[in-house]
């Protein structure tokens, strides 16, 4: 075995050159790929908390017919006097961090001749839950409680209809009882989650306004929980089921996001594959030549007794070699990328991307999981030995005589 | 040089060839290279088989070294009918029972002069003392044991086709078949290696069959054997002294 290894050493430093460059296009495959992975997986980590922070919280609890979809205000849909719920089970239950009321109705922002359908939320200004839009203000003021015309709107709508704080638009609000009110609202603030999606088409109102305009007085559409550990929701879920109300997970409400995950997983090995497809093709290329430039030298192995399968070892090694070294630059190279972008983020412009349904951040953090890194050394490897194995085989199928003459 | 205990037991009749043929086809042009030859070869002959370019000594020695197969005729090396054998056996009697010597100096570039002496033994699975001490007593019977840790292109010409003799003589094989071993060797290296191979016959009574057309050469064989179009033409000449 250490002859083997030996032999195979060598011989991949006679034309150091072309060693050097099978391996770099293995390490730079792979180096990709990792990126890719981490790239993915960093995106749907960042969606999934985004849609989580801003949107669907760890828990909710919703009236036992509301119906997302159709963002029902209908008081029979809606939680009454939510405010002592939430008082009621933060009491119970240790493991929630925050719960806060939100009433949801679908509005259209006019101002002049231009008009954008939005998704109107009422909140708490002064919740823990709602300290991202606190924080995410980027010009004017949060919402506070007892405004009766303040608005925040969020950055992408402000851009596109061209509104500054302090400006006035036109809110059409659907109401409870099935007819629509409006209102002018002064903007207050304008506010960004980095979120292009949701940001375009999310505007603000204190929860008491939103109760009044909407007519659903002192109900809200759910209560908003956020736990310690989204591990959590399971457990606290079962514990705080009633016939009164239905208990939403985050994994029920993003469902969607895992599907695209699992979907994107598929597509991503058909990509891995065609990339290592070329990798391989130059490690296989290699080899080719290799067995070309060697043919007497097989057959003076052959003469003296070797046998074809260690010749076949001999030239796997060498590709097992290749592979290696090819795999190590990979891990550096992939590791280095996927570190720098896990620390520095990279932009990506989702506003041309049309993309609904997914809260994906305009910059994109990477993230490499060991599991990626195995699965990904693996594949590599075993692709590249895959892909040896033909001239391998031609090496040592040689017949003596030929090789000998360089046939 | 001690002598191999094994080379005792060897059958007196190294090598039977029987009505043997064999013939090349490129295309549709049939080449006949070798036209029904039969030879025996005793256990310590020194033979030349000699005759001009495209006589067919190249083939006759391959088939004998089962690197080729012949289209008709039976090859009996050491009382096994070679014939009948598949690949892998073939490769098993060539490093057991064979050694060669090529016209080119056939040695492995990337292994230095040990190695390659090392690596028929390597292949037969010889433990590393024993290889130790069979590689080096080779070297020093080739008078190369000082250039062991030499690569090929370290060595001269001569000094690489005495490590290959070295090397063929490794597993002590009974028979040793070498095709115009001094072609590209000038006349003193060639004398050399000719000196090396003839002792190592008397020495270990070692059969050496060798293909030339030169005369230098032939007249250190003890038989002489002359083909001419694909024929033996003299099956038993004494070489010229």
């Amino acid at each position: 075995m250490f002859q083997l290894f030996k032999m195979a050493f060598r011989d991949l430093g006679r034309n150091k050159r072309r060693t050097i460059l099978s391996a770099l296009a293995v390490s730079v495959g792979m180096g990709l790929l990792l990126l890719m992975s981490a790239v993915l997986v960093g995106e749907m980590r960042g969606a999934l908390q985004n849609t989580i922070q801003l949107f669907s919280g760890h828990l909710q609890i919703r009236g036992l017919n509301y119906d997302e979809n159709k963002i029902s205000l209908k008081w029979e849909d809606l939680i009454e006097n939510p405010q002592a719920l939430i008082d009621t089970v933060t009491a119970q239950y240790p493991q929630i961090v925050d719960a806060a009321p939100r009433l949801v109705a679908s509005g259209i922002v006019t101002r002049g001749e231009n008009s954008r359908g939005v998704q109107v939320i009422g909140l708490d200004p002064e919740s823990e839950a709602n300290q991202v839009y606190r924080q995410g203000v980027i010009a004017g003021d949060f919402l506070t409680s007892g405004d009766r015309e303040g608005i925040l709107i969020g950055q992408p709508l402000a851009e596109k209809l061209g509104l500054a704080v302090g400006d006035q638009i036109n809110l059409l609000v659907n109401t409870s009882n099935g007819d629509v009110d409006e209102q002018l609202f002064t903007i207050r603030g304008i506010y960004t989650t980095n979120t292009f999606g949701y940001d375009e088409s999310t505007v603000f109102l204190p929860l008491a306004k939103a109760q009044t305009i909407t007519g659903a007085e002192n109900r809200a559409s759910l209560i908003f929980i956020m736990l310690q550990d989204r591990d959590q929701a399971d457990s606290v879920a079962a514990a705080l089921q009633s016939p009164n109300y239905t208990v939403v997970t985050w994994r029920d409400m993003n469902a969607m996001i895992v599907q695209v995950e699992d979907f994107a997983n598929a597509y991503m090995t058909i990509f891995y594959l065609i990339v290592l497809g070329i990798t391989a093709t130059v490690v296989s290329n290699t080899l080719v030549m290799s067995v070309f430039e060697r043919t007497r030298e097989i057959g003076i192995l052959a003469a003296i007794g070797m046998k074809g399968r260690r010749i076949l070892a001999q030239f796997l090694t060498e590709a097992a070699l290749i592979a290696t070294i090819g795999v190590i630059g990979g891990l550096i190279l992939g590791g280095a990328l996927s570190y720098y972008f896990e620390l520095y983020g990279f932009p990506m412009d989702i506003s041309k991307m049309g993309l609904t349904g997914i809260l994906i951040n305009n910059r994109i953090y990477t993230h490499l999981t060991l599991d990626n890194v195995i699965y990904l050394s693996v594949l590599t490897y075993i692709v590249t030995l895959l892909a040896s194995f033909a001239p391998a085989r031609m090496a040592s199928r040689m017949e003596p005589v030929e090789a000998l003459h360089g046939k | 040089m001690k002598e191999d205990s094994s080379s005792k037991e060897f059958t007196m009749e190294v090598t039977n060839i029987s009505n043997v043929t064999r013939t090349f086809t490129i295309g549709k042009v049939e080449t006949r290279a070798l036209r029904g030859v039969n030879l025996k070869i005793e256990s310590g002959e020194f033979t030349a088989l000699v005759g001009p370019s495209g006589s067919g000594k190249t083939t006759l020695l391959q088939i004998i070294g089962c690197l080729d197969q012949p289209t008709t005729g039976s090859v009996i090396i050491n009382g096994q009918d070679v014939t009948k054998l598949n690949r892998n056996q073939r490769a098993d009697l060539r490093k057991g029972t064979l050694g060669f010597v090529f016209q080119f100096f056939a040695l492995i570039p990337t292994l230095n002069a040990y190695e390659n002496v090392e690596m028929p033994l390597l292949l037969s699975g010889q433990k590393n003392g024993t290889r130790k001490e069979r590689v080096m007593e080779l070297l020093n019977a080739v008078g190369l044991a000082d250039r062991a840790h030499h690569r090929p292109d370290q060595l001269s010409g001569g000094e690489q086709q005495r490590v290959a003799v070295a090397r063929a003589l490794a597993t002590n094989p009974k028979l040793i078949l070498a095709d115009e071993p001094t072609a590209n060797l000038d006349t003193e290296n060639g004398r050399q290696v000719m000196d090396i191979m003839q002792r190592l016959n008397k020495e270990t009574g070692v059969t050496f069959v060798f293909a030339t057309h030169d005369p230098r050469v032939i007249k250190y064989a003890n038989r002489v054997v002359t083909l001419r179009d694909g024929l033996i033409v003299d099956n038993n000449g004494s070489s010229p002294k």
